[in-house]
């Protein structure tokens, strides 16, 4: 690479040039930043703006650009410059639009400013120009494993997108369990009438598609490699095995029913006029084949009455069955309902719910059942009895308040949907670790849990993708649908929550985009999901490296192995580059070209730290870019003023936040430092799952620290932000500011 | 009556609810009750100690089979016809209307609480109006004051005789009324063959119902 050159540019634009001396923002860039290049311009982010930075690079042999205008956040189609390392000084969002523009204020204003282009010169020289991932795989290739109506959707939508799709089904027949439908519910205008189950056409249409190879009795015997270039060993029931090249997976695995033989309550299993859902399609089929009316099987009379119990063995607080709801079995029962409504007006039809929730246009479909004379009655079903060719449901009428019976010659359980996920990954280790000894029994269940494995990925973290909740594989069902924590491989359809056919259909075509992302990306040496487009990657100084283990163990996604030598071996197209390695790192080895230790390291010491005299604290906030600093930015939109004494610095993720960058800050004499990352847990909302998590663990430890250095602990303030915080995160700034301001100056100020 | 209701009862059998959807007006909607609460929830007699059940029960226990306790309920009756249920129910169910219809229903087959006000009104109202053509309000007022007996009703009387010589006064209320004079309809003998009329096609309509189940 040529040698480095430096750049700053000053903006005048959007009223900086009217509130910041910014021919003084200039002298600092030149004699404390020692820019090379420094300029000013009236509206940098105009076409000319543009063009003056682009000649600087193209002609003058400029190589770091720190731009001091807008938040890094704003204008990025402008400043845009692919090939040179860059920094962004927040001299909008971050200064004048907090702040209040009276004489009083001007002077701590820009002392703001011109800590903020400090701050700039500094990143930008420690950083380095990204040079893309150069271990990409170009493989286009997209695996589905699953072939039900999710599997086949996502299949022919990768295909059309002209993409190569290879789809792996372990039975002998495309389908899933739409096939097993006597029909589905309604899909189109009026929502009234339950219509076929489209799976021959699904499967037509996958037959006639040269881009698509279907591998039928088939299992993934092993995934290895990483995005744009994964080896799939597909192993065929017949003996045979083929090995496949793909760039991206998808697993729409599916679900199982739950299994009704754990509700001998409900009469399932003591008599043979109790079916689930699953158990009435075929009675449904078979009637329909035979051209007769559904006969209940005890002793094939046709049936005269009917009871739907729903929420069978779901929905169920006691912990003991299914815990949630599995979205579609309510449309289910009604649609089975009209099965007879519409062979006989004159069979009672009784669907006994607690809540009936219609998705999609299921409440059409229920008005419909309820015009046809199908019976909705609120109720917990507390008992099925055989009796004789019939059954008597005990069950409490919730509205009337009172225990009542019905009679019915068949009764059929709502059980809910089981995801046909891999084996848990923490459990799975845990069993290993049992195993260890050699003991049978311990090699028994390790046998049994690698069995239910979908991909077999040849990962250091484990053979599946991590659970959400209930064995779902999701990472996130309300911020990133489809994401998984193993870069590449998308979960579609009921494996991922449940859903119906309507929604895997939907979802099953998100996924093929993600998918067709992904392998577009790992091509380019670009990182997916959420940092997408990024060339960076991470690289460790080996030599330095202790083999604590720490990042291969915290990495939420799964990016690094170990070498034969037990080092780090990073996997880049698996990262997403959210640096929780290089937070992990206790010798501080691990970098990105332009997010380091140093990067952030020397922003912090560029900061100007006034004397204990001056009554003017510093505050360092490290902000998550994915939250926190968007609601910082959106605060200064809406001109939330805060307070003069804090200095912002983004980090991908808290669990980026090395250690040594608060103990850094505070003994350089900052009066206080804020944290500022995603809600963690359960209902986590970090864009690395574990991410603020791990970084808050980390924090924990630097109290100890603190401590030790005669500090207060309120010095460190650990802070959840959601991206919604625009209105009160100002507030919680200033508040924090104060008790700053109250404990007195940092002892260590001047050092 | 109650042959009448003892032939409904049989032609029935189990399904009350078939026999609300066929012989009540606007029964046809009980079905499609989606037992929101919505109705109860929002009817300005819920506090009201008097009423047996709120329409949401009413139409849960007329699915659950449960004749009797239905058609002899109060609920029906305590009716303000406000028409809040009807404005909010979100399945757009008429329940004031199907509530009436059933009240209707209970009334006819001689089913109907005795000495229920709000009946006795509706029938008093529905007597006096057929006779004259349009309402006496004295021989009206006179019934329901009365209805209890001589004592209370002249007690009531006293009560409200300073709003009846403001009416008086400022020409609302005619005593004269009180023997058949006062104002009349136009053509009397019109109105009544117009009810007559009525009674027939209504006769007619339900006979052909009859036919029909």
């Amino acid at each position: 690479m040529a040698e480095t050159k430096t750049a700053a540019y000053i903006c005048k634009g959007c009223e900086l040039g009217n509130r910041l001396d910014t021919a003084a923002l200039v002298k600092i860039a030149t004699k404390e930043g020692k820019m090379a290049v420094v300029r000013e311009h009236d509206f940098l982010c105009s076409a000319d703006g543009v063009a003056m930075i682009r000649n600087d690079i193209d002609n003058e042999g400029v190589t770091h650009v720190a731009i001091g205008a807008c938040s890094r956040r704003a204008k990025t189609e402008a400043f845009n410059f692919t090939t040179v390392a860059m920094s962004r000084g927040n001299l909008r969002e971050g200064v004048i639009w907090v702040r209040p523009d009276t004489d009083e204020a001007r002077e701590t204003t820009q002392e703001m400013a011109e800590d903020y282009v400090r701050m700039m010169c500094a990143e930008v020289k420690a950083m380095q120009v990204p040079a893309g991932n150069q271990k990409t795989g170009t493989i286009k290739t997209i695996l589905v494993v699953g072939g039900g109506i999710s599997g086949m959707t996502a299949a022919l939508e990768a295909s059309k997108a002209g993409y190569k799709v290879v789809l792996v089904e372990k039975t002998g027949a495309l389908g899933g369990w739409a096939a097993k439908l006597y029909k589905r519910v309604p899909t189109r205008e009026p929502f009234k009438s339950a219509e076929d189950n489209g799976v021959a056409d699904l499967v037509a249409r996958i037959d006639a598609d040269a881009n698509i190879k279907v591998y039928l009795n088939a299992r993934i015997a092993k995934t290895s490699g990483a995005p744009g270039r994964f080896k799939a060993e597909i192993a065929i029931e017949s003996g045979a095995s083929a090995t496949e090249d793909v760039g991206s997976i998808i697993q729409a695995t599916g679900f199982s029913l739950y299994d009704a033989n754990k509700l001998p309550n409900l009469g399932y299993g003591k008599s043979p006029n109790v079916v689930d859902q699953a158990g009435l399609e075929a009675l449904a089929k078979e009637a329909a084949a035979a051209g007769k009316p559904i006969c209940r099987p005890s002793d094939g009379q046709p049936v005269k009455s009917v009871v739907f119990v729903q929420c069978a063995g779901q929905r169920d607080a006691s912990g003991e069955h299914l815990q949630y709801c599995s979205g579609y079995c309510c449309n289910t029962s009604i649609k089975q309902a009209t099965y007879f409504k519409d062979s006989n007006p004159d069979i009672d039809t009784v669907v006994l719910f607690t809540d009936l929730r219609t998705p999609g246009n299921g409440e059409d479909f229920y008005r419909s059942a309820q015009n046809r004379g199908v019976i909705f009655s609120k109720g917990v079903v507390s008992e099925v009895l055989p009796n004789g060719n019939a059954c008597t449901v005990k069950f409490k009428d919730l509205i009337l308040n009172e225990d009542t019976a019905a009679e019915a010659d068949l009764v059929v359980l709502a059980t809910g949907a089981v995801p046909n996920s891999g084996p848990e990954l923490e459990a799975l280790a845990d069993a290993k670790r049992a195993a260890e000894g050699g003991g049978e029994e311990e090699t028994a269940k390790v046998v049994a849990m690698m069995d239910k494995s979908v991909l077999n990925l040849d990962y250091r973290q484990g053979p599946d993708i991590p659970h959400f909740k209930h064995g779902f594989n999701d990472s996130h069902f309300i911020c990133f649908p489809y994401e998984t924590r193993r870069t590449a491989i998308y979960a579609a359809g009921p494996v991922r929550r449940p859903m119906d056919i309507a929604q895997a259909t939907e979802d099953a075509t998100g996924a093929a985009m993600k998918a067709i992302q992904a392998v577009e990306n790992a091509g380019l040496g670009k990182a997916a999901h959420p940092r997408a487009g990024d060339l960076s990657f991470p690289t460790a100084r080996l030599e330095g490296c202790t083999q604590c283990k720490r990042c291969t163990v915290e990495c939420p996604f799964g990016a690094i192995d170990e070498d034969e030598k037990r080092f780090p071996l990073f996997n880049e197209s698996r990262c997403r580059r959210c640096g929780t390695c290089m937070g992990a790192c206790p010798v501080r080895v691990i970098s990105f070209e332009n997010y380091s230790v140093n990067t952030v390291g020397a922003q912090i010491k560029a900061v100007d730290v006034p004397d204990e005299f001056s009554e003017k604290p510093r505050i360092l906030v490290l902000a998550c870019e994915n939250d926190a600093y968007p609601a910082l930015d959106m605060a200064g939109l809406n001109r939330h003023e805060y307070d003069p004494f804090v200095r912002v610095i983004p980090v991908r993720c808290l669990g980026s936040v090395n250690t040594i960058w608060i103990t850094d800050a505070l003994n350089g004499g900052y009066d206080g430092v804020m944290l500022m990352g995603c809600k963690h847990g359960e209902e986590y909302q970090c864009h690395f799952v574990k991410g603020s998590e791990l970084g808050r663990y980390r924090m924990s430890k630097v109290y100890d620290t603190l401590k030790g250095m005669n500090l207060e602990t309120e010095r460190l303030m650990d802070m959840e932000v959601a991206i919604t915080d625009i209105a009160t995160l100002p507030a919680k700034i200033n508040a924090y500011a104060e008790q700053v301001k109250a404990m007195g100056p940092s002892p260590f100020k001047g050092l | 009556m109650s042959d009448l209701n003892q032939q409904m009862a049989d032609r029935y059998k189990n399904n009350f609810l078939k026999e609300i959807e066929e012989q009540a007006e606007m029964g046809e909607w009980v079905k499609m009750c989606m037992q929101c609460g919505l109705c109860s929830g929002s009817c300005p007699t819920n506090f009201h100690p008097g009423w047996d059940h709120p329409p949401q029960e009413i139409f849960m226990m007329i699915r659950a089979g449960k004749r009797e306790e239905v058609l002899s309920s109060n609920s029906m009756w305590q009716c303000t016809s406000c028409y809040n249920c009807y404005v909010r129910c979100p399945r757009k169910v008429p329940v004031t209307h199907v509530m009436h219809g059933i009240a209707e229903y209970a009334y006819r087959i001689g089913k109907a609480p005795k000495a229920q006000p709000t009946q006795h009104l509706s029938k008093t109202f529905w007597d006096n109006a057929t006779k004259y053509g349009r309402v006496n309000e004295v021989k009206l007022t006179q019934a329901l004051y009365f209805k209890d007996g001589i004592g209370s009703g002249i007690k009531k009387g006293m009560e409200m005789q300073d709003v009846a010589l403001g009416l008086v006064k400022a020409g609302r209320l005619n005593p004269l009324e009180a023997l058949g004079l006062g104002h009349k309809c136009k053509d009397l003998n019109g109105i009544h063959k117009m009810l007559a009329k009525a009674n027939e096609l209504e006769a007619k309509r339900k006979g052909r119902d009859q036919s029909k189940a």
